[in-house]
């Protein structure tokens, strides 16, 4: 076989088996909050299943191994022979964990996780041994889970007998998916010696004859030690496309089937010649004729599988949808370029060619849209990752911790959330380290042993909310100020507020704890999250309370590409604001504006005061001006509530620009969220108005210090 | 290329203009485009040799007036004054000079270390010096020209 196509197939299995990985994740959370339901149980079983089937059409022998052993723990407690305790629930996730790490392994060529013998002994020794022979049904000491799967007549699974009746019936869907009886019968006769017959029975004559109908069916009869198991094993990627019957010991008696009792045939099609090397004849009938499903009442014992729905969902290359994205970033400015030179050349607004203008305008803006939405993706995956890092890091520091996620279904940019993975990596590193107290603490505070960590997303104006909460002790202040006093960060009599000295965690080269354990505290600290956050266009926040835990909120752009923005000018600069940070504009009169300070003012709106900033001052564009009687305000909210009022000489218009990352070329400007090119080819930079007023001196009035900036 | 100086057997071709009468030059090979004046959108709080930023093409670049960063007076940026491209590593940025005026050839072993001379600040962004008919030209060194926040963005 050629390699690419192969190589292809691979990949496809791999991302498979990542979405399967993903269920299966979701499943054992469901399995950890009480939820111990047949179907979830089925849930994490079938995804084990289908890895270890997919990996052995690959060859991939150490996935299936380990795939295989996982998936004869997960048989047991299917069977309800095991109890979901907390440990098997541990046992469980690092069992996960670990098969992640050898899908990895097998797709990056890299080592297998060297623990994964460790845990699948451990594994093991729940269920009492390796490989459990189906030993007799212990019913008396056997509770039963409220197993919806019924195994009807459990002597099917009686001590391994010697002889096997198996009777295999396939349905047209086994031929239309492409599926081999004679591989399948093949590999029965693999197990131990057998005896393999074909039924014409329902063949017919060849008049009428349907070439597509599945008319034949076997019966086998395999002798050797060997469970019923290893039978069905062999039909694992056809069970819910043919009938399979496994009785065992007693010989065939059946009567539907007979050697060689063909019925007549008109023509000269005559199957007997081969029928007895039966896996040749096998062959033959079942391209020619493939036979139609017996109706043998029996049903297979095993809950067959829900045929799952088959997503209507097309795998595209990134690269692809990047250079659609990019494209349509074009569109936009060329749009903007056509809609100038249009007003230019001063045509009516009810000319054609506006009209024609405007709705490819909206066109456009459809377009966008739906190419920002291919782009878009739920943090679900991310926040597993997550949950992953908590277990590792509350195992490596012998925490008990708990991870709560909220809002995993919200989506953001896939590059957003490629880039936040370190960042909360980190975050939640420390959360497990320097933010949840050791049990005994927890225990003196009165607090349950288990800490908890809860990781949040939300939309919330226009912007990605991610926040990570930890019940801990908070931050402990003068601790913190007193190593940024030692390590020279701050003065020693500086005065600082609490929110100021929280803040001291995100200066470069800050680690709390007094130990630097091998979890973090590497020197790789707050201030690396914080850029990696900036470079995104986000921003990152931290509030915490004494005893109570740390709260640390990220806000992000719910888009890379493109944003709504207001085209304001400041002192003959062209500026962009962000449309979903303004609340409204206004023009200031005299009584709107008081003064606060010296130099400063706010204004009042609506009932509320409202500090107010020079953007060209802020800019360092120009001096604060005397008099800001009749300027116009951008009134501005930010994600923390807080509101401002940015002074701007004149609003030009609204429209979508496209965003153009200044991090790359220049780096990052306070106030500034990035840049973007304007009709006429100029540049005008987006204003980050959260970010701006952080870094704002407030100066509104002219004053003899140097301005900032 | 105070590496390229050890070499001394190679040639190396310099791009060399004009900045307030006197001559300096760049490694061609870190030369993208030479571009005319075209205004630059100022950066806030951006140190003074940093001009701002212009559309190149459907990208932002960052520009240098060379002019402030060697210690003179700010290039007045008009119709005769260009932009030169330049590339270091992954950074890309334009840098203002008065005009571009020659493509030199010369041996590596004719480019001399500057001497130590502390009392101003621009020889610490010189590479190199040379002497061509008559006339020393200055040979920077990039790296150092280009503003921090590049260099620490790579």
């Amino acid at each position: 076989m050629a390699t690419d196509p192969m190589a292809e197939i691979r990949a496809s299995f791999f991302v498979e088996c990542e979405e399967l990985l993903e269920s299966l994740q979701d499943a054992l959370s469901e399995m950890d909050e009480g939820q111990h339901d047949d179907e979830t149980i089925n849930v994490v079983f079938r995804a084990v299943h289908s890895i270890k089937g997919g990996a052995g059409a690959f060859g991939l022998e150490a996935l299936v191994g380990f795939a295989h052993r996982y998936e004869t723990v997960l048989d047991e407690l299917r069977a309800g022979r095991l109890a979901i305790t907390p440990e098997a629930m541990k046992l469980f996730f690092h069992a996960a964990d670990l098969l992640q790490d050898q899908v990895r392994a097998a797709r990056d060529g890299g080592a297998p996780p060297a623990d994964a013998e460790t845990c699948l002994q451990e594994l093991e020794a729940l269920i009492g041994g390796v490989a459990p022979a189906p030993e007799a049904e212990e019913v008396s000491d056997f509770q039963p889970m409220g197993l919806a799967l019924d195994f009807g007549d459990l002597t099917i699974e009686p001590p391994a007998p010697n002889q096997w009746r198996v009777r295999f019936t396939p349905h047209d869907a086994l031929y239309a998916s492409g599926n081999e009886p004679l591989h399948l019968l093949r590999a029965l006769g693999e197990l131990g010696d057998c005896a393999l017959r074909c039924d014409f029975e329902r063949l017919g004559t060849l008049d009428g004859f349907d070439p597509e109908k599945a008319l034949l069916s076997w019966e086998a009869t395999i002798t050797g030690e060997l469970t019923e198991g290893e039978i069905r094993e062999v039909f694992d990627f056809v069970e819910d496309v043919c009938d399979i019957d496994i009785l065992s010991n007693e010989p065939s008696q059946e009567d539907g089937f007979s050697d060689m009792a063909l019925p007549p045939l008109d023509t000269g099609f005559t199957p007997s010649e081969e029928i007895t090397d039966p896996l040749h004849a096998a062959e033959s009938p079942a391209q020619a004729v493939p036979p139609e499903p017996a109706d043998s009442g029996a049903e297979v014992a095993a809950p067959r599988e829900v045929a799952k729905e088959p997503g209507a969902t097309v795998r595209v290359d990134l690269d692809r949808i990047d250079r659609l994205v990019n494209l349509v970033g074009e569109l936009v400015i060329n749009q903007a370029m056509l809609a100038q030179s249009v007003a230019e050349a001063g045509l009516a607004p009810n000319s054609s060619v506006m009209t024609g203008l405007e709705a490819f305008m909206m066109l456009t803006r459809d377009i966008q849209d739906s190419v920002m939405m291919i782009r878009a993706q739920p943090v679900k995956p991310l926040f597993q990752r997550m949950a992953r890092i908590v277990r590792e890091a509350s195992a490596a520091v012998g925490k008990e911790v708990r991870l709560r996620t909220e809002g995993e279904a919200t989506e953001v940019d896939k590059t957003v959330i490629e880039r936040l993975a370190d960042p909360l990596t980190h975050m939640i590193r420390n959360a497990v380290d320097h933010g949840l107290e050791t049990p005994s603490e927890r225990r003196a505070a009165g607090k349950p042993e288990e800490g908890v960590i809860t990781l949040t997303a939300q939309h919330r104006s226009g912007r990605v909310i991610i926040e990570i909460f930890d019940d801990g002790a908070g931050i402990n202040r003068p601790k913190v100020r007193e190593i940024a006093c030692r390590k020279g960060l701050i003065a020693e009599d500086a005065v600082l507020s609490d929110s100021d000295i929280d803040n001291l965690l995100f200066l470069p080269g800050f680690s709390t704890a007094s130990q630097v354990s091998a979890l973090s505290g590497r020197g790789v600290g707050m201030d690396v999250v914080r850029s990696a956050i900036q470079a995104l266009g986000g921003r990152i926040s931290i509030a915490s309370e004494p005893g109570k835990g740390t709260r640390f909120s990220i806000s992000l752009p719910l888009t890379l590409a493109v944003l709504d923005g207001m085209v304001v000018n400041v002192a003959d600069e062209t500026l962009v604001v962000p449309l979903s940070s303004i609340l409204e504009t206004a023009t200031l009169t005299a009584e709107d504006i008081r003064s606060l300070g010296p130099e400063t003012h706010v204004v009042h709106v609506r009932g509320v005061f409202v500090p107010l900033y020079d953007l060209g001052a802020e800019l360092g564009y120009r001096s604060p001006k005397k008099n800001y009687e009749g300027d116009i305000v951008l009134l501005t909210a930010h994600e923390n509530g807080a509101r401002s009022a940015l002074i701007v000489d004149t609003i030009l218009e609204q429209r979508q620009v496209v965003i153009k990352g200044l991090q790359r070329s220049y780096g990052h400007i306070p106030g500034v969220a990035a840049a973007t090119i304007l009709g006429d080819g100029q540049i005008a930079l987006i204003l980050d108005p959260a970010d701006l007023v952080q870094n704002a001196s407030g100066h509104t009035r002219a004053n003899q210090l140097s301005l900032a900036g | 290329m105070t590496s390229s100086s050890t070499q001394s057997s190679a040639e190396v071709e310099l791009l060399s203009f004009r900045l307030a009468e006197e001559e300096y030059s760049v490694d061609i090979m870190s030369v993208r485009e030479i571009r005319g004046w075209t205004r630059a959108t100022p950066l806030p709080h951006a140190p003074p040799y940093v001009r701002g930023v212009i559309n190149l093409r459907g990208t932002v670049l960052p520009v240098v007036d060379l002019s402030v960063r060697l210690g003179m007076a700010p290039v007045e940026g008009d119709a005769r004054n260009v932009i030169i491209v330049v590339q270091v590593g992954n950074q890309t940025a334009g840098l203002l000079v008065d005009a571009v005026s020659d493509i030199l050839a010369l041996p590596n072993s004719e480019l001399q270390a500057p001497p130590e001379l502390t009392a101003d600040s621009a020889h610490s962004y010189i590479a190199a010096l040379t002497i061509v008919e008559g006339r020393m030209i200055r040979v920077l060194d990039l790296n150092a020209v280009l503003p921090d926040e590049v260099a620490e963005a790579v």
